[in-house]
């Protein structure tokens, strides 16, 4: 590679003499140290729970395609509801942005070797498949009912076990994300390339930072919600029980000052997939890349004083009302630059369609989308009328849908190469990509409308007059199940017998690329030198033209 | 670019774009029909955030299509794409625009909010009809046997729209698994709201189990109600008719079935309406029957 092989002499001479070279399939299946075994794992584990939350969601919008409540039992489909939010939350997104695309990828992108504490890092993995097993199991006692945010007093009367179950099952994925970002943070400040001053670093490292210091600021008082909670079902304390002096608003409050900052945990990782992939994609800097870092760390400090907007129509005081309309709009402004940017940097590229760059290109529209009605969202006069009704359903989904999904595909198309040494087939993943967006918006584009027009969310049962609507959303919804087939197919098939990829398939700067495809053990023979930036596309004579591009 | 032909097209772009949000904006269509006081103000101020947002949606997709398509890779080409790395003068036009729209929008939320009577809860001070009390059980005996003479502590809202002064009509809604109680100082218990048009309305809201949820959306008002705190909402119907009262909170099961309905009278079918009732319910106290036969 012209820019970041050149040897660092007397650099750990016997390193690759005392490992084996690569990993065996069964290696995957252990408690293995490895941060790229590690990601896999998380993203592996994440995707076999984003099916079966998507599952849950099939079956609810059959459920749905009628007005009334008649193919599951309604307590049934409040569990649904429940686990589908909370799998793709705790199940999906976060361990697959954070734990699978952070581990694989930020020693790489720096330059170490692994993660600052791999066998924390492994413990917090191991913690997700004991979360995993708690939430499926809840089913075996009727699972939990009370919707992912489990507000008592609903939650402390309905379907206890499992409501303890789910308690104990986010308290340990909770845990899991603590020990990871502590794992981020030091990693990055101690473990860059001597020649990697901050600068210098990818956007997608800057994006994990940000979201590392959100989860350890927040995450710790979602668990005290949580164990609070536990206490009131199993322990006869009376921390929400209202008859007994306790206080149901609080948990409010306990509960959203995690989960409002739990949006960015799951949308700035994917803010830095894309400002890595669109570079790439298009031959292009990025464009304003101290903008783009300093955005991140506005949204995650301005991002931890926004909770109350989900509460607008609970017990919210006037001027908390008008305090956090304010702050919560403020948000759209770092995210606007962000979406700009990204703009920007399309401008004078030489765009390549890859399914990477599509899924990319999809997920700037539908997040335009999403953060536009955010901010109707927003302010509380409309929230009056809007809380709790399927424009908020419209609203998120947009958000995480067409946001944190397309950017874990446009991730996963990107990096696949790399993670196996195999191409993903592109035909077929451009067959994903419109049936994905096609299915998104058929699904949830017409549920603006529904919530305006007054159809209230988590409900099995609705007013006649949505029904056609609603069968509309159901059809998107089963173009979105299918949508995953040729996904599924193609990323099985070519892990097996795909093209061969090269150390540098796509001609990027970063430092990932400069090493095999997959990655040795300990990633470098010898650890790279950082002779230029991430992003210097046509800049500084580093020109990346095919003649120099090959590397193996 | 040639000077010329690209300000006739931006000018071109703005006129369309902006001809486009201004229709979307007065035909957004999306409301049932107004019948509070308050809706319009709701609907006015969506419409022109669905203005601004039509137009900034229209301005930044169809830019990232433009320049998806016309900075596409051509056939054969492998060089690099222009290594511009930023422009000062166009961060700071992107960051200070939205910037100055959102503080707008936030000033006018506020104002909006203001109208609204959002910054009245507690003050409106209805007359109540129950104490502060949390106990189900409590809640259950006293939804039968209210009297306007025991209502000795304050209800207190501490949350939700209130107004000044004194209102015209006031009830007192009570949410439980799964259904909507009505209670009014006349001694009337009913299964559906019914109120006078035109007259302000105050509204005591409690729960009775768990949380639920006030809403109807034909008013574009909602406020949950919470066990262990009173709340209230404050508002004038203007249209005689029905609406629907839903909850809007997930309170177990059958939330989705935990409808009902609001009738708006004319001020003489409200007066009847009491009148019927109140003979019927009330001559001797004995409430609790029609309480049942209502749910």
């Amino acid at each position: 590679m012209a820019q970041a092989q050149l040897p660092v002499s007397g650099e750990l001479p016997q390193v690759s003499g005392h490992h084996p070279t690569a990993w065996k399939w069964y290696d995957y299946f252990t408690f293995n140290v490895d941060h790229k075994v590690i990601g896999i794992q998380y993203l592996v584990f994440s995707f076999v729970f984003y099916l079966l939350g998507g599952l849950m969601a099939v079956v609810m919008r059959t459920e749905l395609y009628t007005p009334d409540a008649d193919v599951i039992d309604p307590n049934l489909y409040n569990a649904l509801l429940t686990n589908h939010g909370t799998i793709m939350i705790f199940g999906w997104i976060v361990p697959a942005a954070i734990g699978g695309f952070g581990n694989f990828l930020v020693p790489l992108m720096i330059g170490a070797r692994d993660m600052a504490f791999p066998r924390l890092n492994a413990l917090a993995f191991w913690m997700l498949p004991p979360a995993g097993l708690l939430l499926l199991g809840s089913f075996i006692f009727g699972g939990a009912q009370a919707g992912w945010t489990s507000y008592p007093p609903l939650s402390l009367i309905t379907a206890n076990t499992a409501q303890s179950m789910w308690c104990l099952s986010i308290i340990l994925a909770g845990t899991s994300s603590i020990l990871g970002s502590v794992n981020f943070v030091v990693t990055m400040v101690k473990m860059r390339v001597p020649s990697m001053p901050w600068d210098k670093m990818p956007l997608f490292c800057w994006a994990m930072m940000a979201t590392s210091i959100l989860a350890l600021l927040s995450t710790p008082v979602l668990a005290i919600g949580l164990i609070l909670l536990l206490f009131d079902i199993n322990f006869g304390t009376s921390f929400f029980k209202p008859d007994a002096g306790g206080n149901v608003i609080i948990y409010q409050h306990l509960f959203w000052f995690y989960s409002h900052p739990a949006v960015y945990l799951m949308i700035l990782p994917i803010f830095g997939i894309m400002s890595e992939v669109i570079p790439v994609h298009a031959r292009k800097p990025i464009f304003g890349y101290k903008a783009i870092v300093g955005s991140s760390m506005v949204i995650c400090m301005v991002g931890l004083f926004v909770w109350v907007h989900h509460m607008f129509t609970s017990g919210t005081p006037p001027w908390m009302r008008m305090f956090f309309t304010v702050s919560t709009l403020i948000v759209a402004v770092p995210t606007g630059v962000k979406i700009f940017s990204w703009t920007a940097t399309l401008w004078g590229g030489k765009i390549r369609y890859t399914s990477a760059m599509l899924f990319a290109i999809g997920l700037l529209i539908m997040f335009v989308v999403g953060g536009l009605s955010g901010v109707t969202l927003g302010t509380a006069p409309v929230d009056i009328h809007m809380h709790d009704t399927y424009y908020v359903v419209a609203h998120f989904h947009y958000v995480l849908f067409g946001g944190s999904v397309f950017g874990l595909y446009a991730g996963i198309y990107h990096w696949f190469p790399k993670m196996t040494g195999r191409m993903l087939n592109e035909p077929l993943g451009k067959v994903h990509f419109l049936l994905t967006l096609i299915g998104a918006n058929l699904t949830f584009l017409p549920m603006h409308v529904l919530g305006t027009q007054g159809m209230p969310r988590r409900v099995a049962m609705y007013d006649p007059q949505f029904t056609q609507i609603n069968q509309i959303c159901t059809i998107g919804a089963f173009v979105l199940a299918f949508s995953v087939i040729p996904f599924l197919v193609n990323v099985i098939w070519s892990w097996g017998w795909g093209e061969k990829a090269s150390g540098n398939p796509w001609r990027a700067l970063t430092l990932e690329w400069t090493t095999a495809s997959p990655p040795i053990i300990e990633n470098w023979h010898r650890l790279p030198v950082l002779t230029h930036g991430p992003y210097d596309y046509g800049m500084n004579g580093h020109d990346t033209s095919p003649a120099i591009a090959t590397h193996s | 670019m040639k000077q010329l032909p690209a300000s006739i097209w931006t000018l071109t772009v703005g006129v369309v774009v902006t001809l486009i949000a201004l229709w979307a904006g007065n035909h957004s269509g999306f409301f049932p029909e107004q019948a509070s006081l308050q809706a319009p103000l709701v609907d006015n101020f969506f419409n022109l955030m669905f203005m601004i947002a039509v137009a900034l949606f229209l301005l930044v997709a169809g830019t990232i299509i433009f320049f998806t398509i016309r900075f596409r890779q051509r056939p054969g080409d492998e060089e690099d794409g222009v290594p511009l790395e930023g422009d000062f003068a166009l961060e700071a036009y992107w960051t200070l625009i939205p910037a100055v729209i959102v503080i707008v929008l936030g000033i006018y939320s506020v104002e909006v909010f203001t109208q609204m009577g959002g910054f009245a809860p507690g003050g409106g001070g209805g007359n109540h009809l129950f104490m502060s009390h949390h106990q189900h059980h409590e809640m259950k005996t006293q939804l039968v046997s209210d009297d306007p003479a025991e209502n000795a502590p304050e209800f207190k809202a501490e949350y939700g729209l209130g107004g000044a002064g004194k209102p015209d009509v006031t009830v007192t809604v009570t949410g439980m698994q799964y259904a909507w109680i009505f209670n009014y100082p006349e001694g009337i218990t009913a299964g559906e709201l019914h109120i006078p048009v035109n007259k302000s309305v105050q509204l005591n809201i409690k729960a009775a189990d768990v949380i639920h949820s006030f809403w109807v959306p034909q008013f574009r008002l909602k406020q949950d109600a919470i066990p262990g705190h009173d709340t209230e909402l404050r508002f004038t119907a203007t249209k005689v008719g029905d609406y629907p009262v839903v909850c809007a909170e997930l309170c177990g099961g059958y939330h989705g079935a935990m409808r009902t309905r609001v009738y708006v009278h004319t001020q003489e079918e409200y007066d009847q309406w009491l009148k019927e009732n109140q003979f019927a319910q009330n001559p001797d106290l004995s409430g609790a029957v029609a309480v049942n036969s209502e749910d």
